[in-house]
């Protein structure tokens, strides 16, 4: 293996670099034209009072407007309660759920993973719509009949303060848990079998395996999930977009709703990009903090 | 031997463990797909007006006027679904020509800065979309003066790095040997892509193109930003704006989510296989 000059070269630029280049120009087109140069754009705009004909350099002033109005903690505070109320939640349905599949037939697995999956094949639209109807205020609401049922008298679930954001989390409580299901039962499949022999061979109850030998096993795949649902939650505005418009008195305005409110409501672009890389610190910060706390334990 | 008990099969205990497992499984499987089976039962009520009525669990009649209702509620309501249809299909078809074609290069193909660049595409991953979406509209309405088109719904979603990452992924695994073998009896890299590395690829390439179109299809705020006619809108943009005009009209909306959803009911149902893959296809590595 010692390239002559000659081959060294036509290795670089022709042949088969030359068909790398061509394979990729598309990609890279669509990346330069649709995510590099937003980026670089948002930048720009964020030390800007943007106008559609001349924008003003205006330094700082976007960031420290950021930094003093209350609303964008009031939201960011919301975005973290709505991300610690569901995430954990979610892991735990997924991991609990994949546990109890383990042991059944494959024909079973199959069937309730596709159950499972179900909801995520509907558009966030439609569901939306369906949510409303099942928060209906009224008494007739269904859900006001099932806590009917307990004695607790009609809420008007999305139209108060003090429920739309325990609604909102609800409906994300039965959202489709069927990719980290799947996730998670991948990895428990990939368990050495050998290390239930040794825990049998010294009788070990199944609590012990789950706790000596499942969950620390399973510590990759959990700070994956970990990771990528905070990440995911920390963007979620979609279901509050729909449900709630973000009210009522800004009780589920959350970070990514009020970036949208801010750019497409009140065409404020310069405010908005500032905070949307505000944001984008934030998410990298806490998924930093997450493999730092969590990531350590992983490696054996 | 595993984590569970090894019982004899059709024993007592075999059979009441599992039996409590299902049942467990089956309540919430119940509770998450309880939303599912409200909005198609409900869509098959009368169209009146909410208020008036009492919502049932179970049909007690099966009428098709909701869906009447909800088609002739615009002129466009058909047109949101060929729409939909002609923008999920096109980013699809595109998605799938263009990643496998990266997802090759970078995986199989020597050429300076490869590792470079598909490092800076992973690291663009991370980076919220909240970040894009004001530049990309302006871009997209404000520069190419493309608002109301199909171009404007479809351009943006060509190729994703999700779908390159897949694609590279996949295509890793592929034996160094067949492509060098390849080179010896003389195939081009474009043949050896069209040949070898396509047909390989079947089981991701269909994971990617149902994922995608599926993605597109649902997808609701970038169209609902660039299109402001109703003839340019999808199907979750019209939909969300039937829902808007008509408070009152449960079962209409009903049917109306219902159509918006279905084809991808259909998709599922009948491709459930290449779903359920495709959440491990990605994640696992990762």
């Amino acid at each position: 293996m010692n390239p002559s000059k000659k081959s060294f070269i036509k290795r670089k630029f022709g042949g088969d670099a030359g068909w790398g280049y061509i394979f990729i120009a598309v990609a890279l087109v669509v990346f330069a034209l649709f995510t590099a140069y937003p980026v670089a754009s948002a930048f720009i705009i964020s030390f800007q009072d943007y106008k559609p004909l001349g924008s003003t350099f205006i330094g700082l002033d976007n960031y420290t407007e950021t930094f003093k109005d209350a609303l964008f903690w009031r939201s960011i505070r919301t975005t973290i309660v709505y991300t610690i109320l569901t995430v954990p939640v979610a892991l735990l349905l997924s991991f609990a759920v994949a546990i109890l599949i383990l042991p059944l037939k494959k024909w079973m697995q199959t069937t309730f993973k596709a159950v499972y999956y179900l909801p995520a094949v509907a558009s966030g639209v439609a569901l939306s719509v369906v949510w409303l109807w099942i928060f209906d205020p009224m008494e007739s609401g269904i859900f006001n009949k099932l806590i009917g049922l307990f004695g607790i008298g009609n809420q008007n679930w999305l139209g108060s303060s003090s429920t739309a954001m325990f609604s909102l989390v609800f409906m994300a409580w039965l959202s489709s848990h069927g990719t980290s299901i799947i996730i998670y039962l991948a990895a428990l499949l990939g368990i050495d079998t050998s290390y239930y022999e040794a825990a049998d061979l010294d009788g070990a109850s199944f609590l012990q395996k789950l706790r000596y030998i499942v969950i620390p096993c399973l510590k990759p795949t959990t700070l994956f999930l970990l990771v990528t649902g905070v990440i995911g939650s920390f963007q979620v505005f979609q279901n509050a977009y729909l449900m709630t418009g973000g009210g009522p008195d800004n009780a589920t305005t959350m970070v990514g709703l009020l970036i949208f409110n801010n750019a497409f409501k009140y065409f404020e672009f310069g405010k908005a990009a500032a905070q949307s890389l505000v944001l984008a610190a934030f998410i990298a910060i806490v998924a930093l903090l997450q493999f730092k706390f969590f990531g350590k334990e992983v490696e054996y | 031997m595993s984590l569970y008990k090894n019982y004899p099969d059709r024993s007592k205990g075999k059979l009441f463990r599992n039996g409590t497992i299902v049942v467990l499984l089956l309540l919430f499987a119940l509770a998450t797909i309880f939303p599912i089976y409200f909005m198609i039962i409900s869509s098959l009520g009368d169209p009146v007006e909410a208020g008036a009525m009492n919502y049932s669990l179970f049909p007690s009649k099966i009428s098709f006027a909701s869906y009447k209702f909800f088609f002739d509620y615009s002129e466009y309501s058909l047109r949101w679904l060929f729409n939909s249809l002609i923008v999920a299909g096109s980013v699809m078809l595109s998605n799938v020509v263009f990643a496998s074609m990266a997802g090759y290069a970078f995986s199989k193909i020597d050429f300076k800065g490869r590792s470079f660049l598909f490092t800076l595409l992973l690291v663009a991953m991370m980076i919220p979309y909240q970040v894009t979406q004001v530049p990309l509209y302006i871009l997209i309405v404000n520069v190419f003066d493309l608002q109301n088109t199909y171009s404007a719904l479809i351009v943006p979603g060509l190729v994703t790095v999700y779908n390159i990452f897949l694609a590279k992924q996949f295509m890793s695994s592929i034996p160094k040997e067949i492509i060098e073998s390849a080179k010896m009896e003389g195939c081009s890299q474009f043949q050896i892509y069209v040949r070898i590395i396509l047909p390989l690829s079947k089981t991701v390439l269909a994971v990617m193109a149902i994922l995608t179109f599926m993605d597109s299809w649902n997808t609701f705020f970038w169209p609902f930003l660039v299109t402001n006619t109703m003839d340019m809108q999808t199907i979750q943009v019209g939909l969300k704006n039937f829902r808007f005009a008509n408070t009152t009209y449960f079962a209409p909306m009903m049917a109306g989510a219902t159509i918006s959803a279905l084809p991808m009911f259909v998709l599922f149902f009948s491709l459930q296989r290449y779903f359920l893959e495709g959440v491990t296809v990605g994640a696992v590595k990762g």
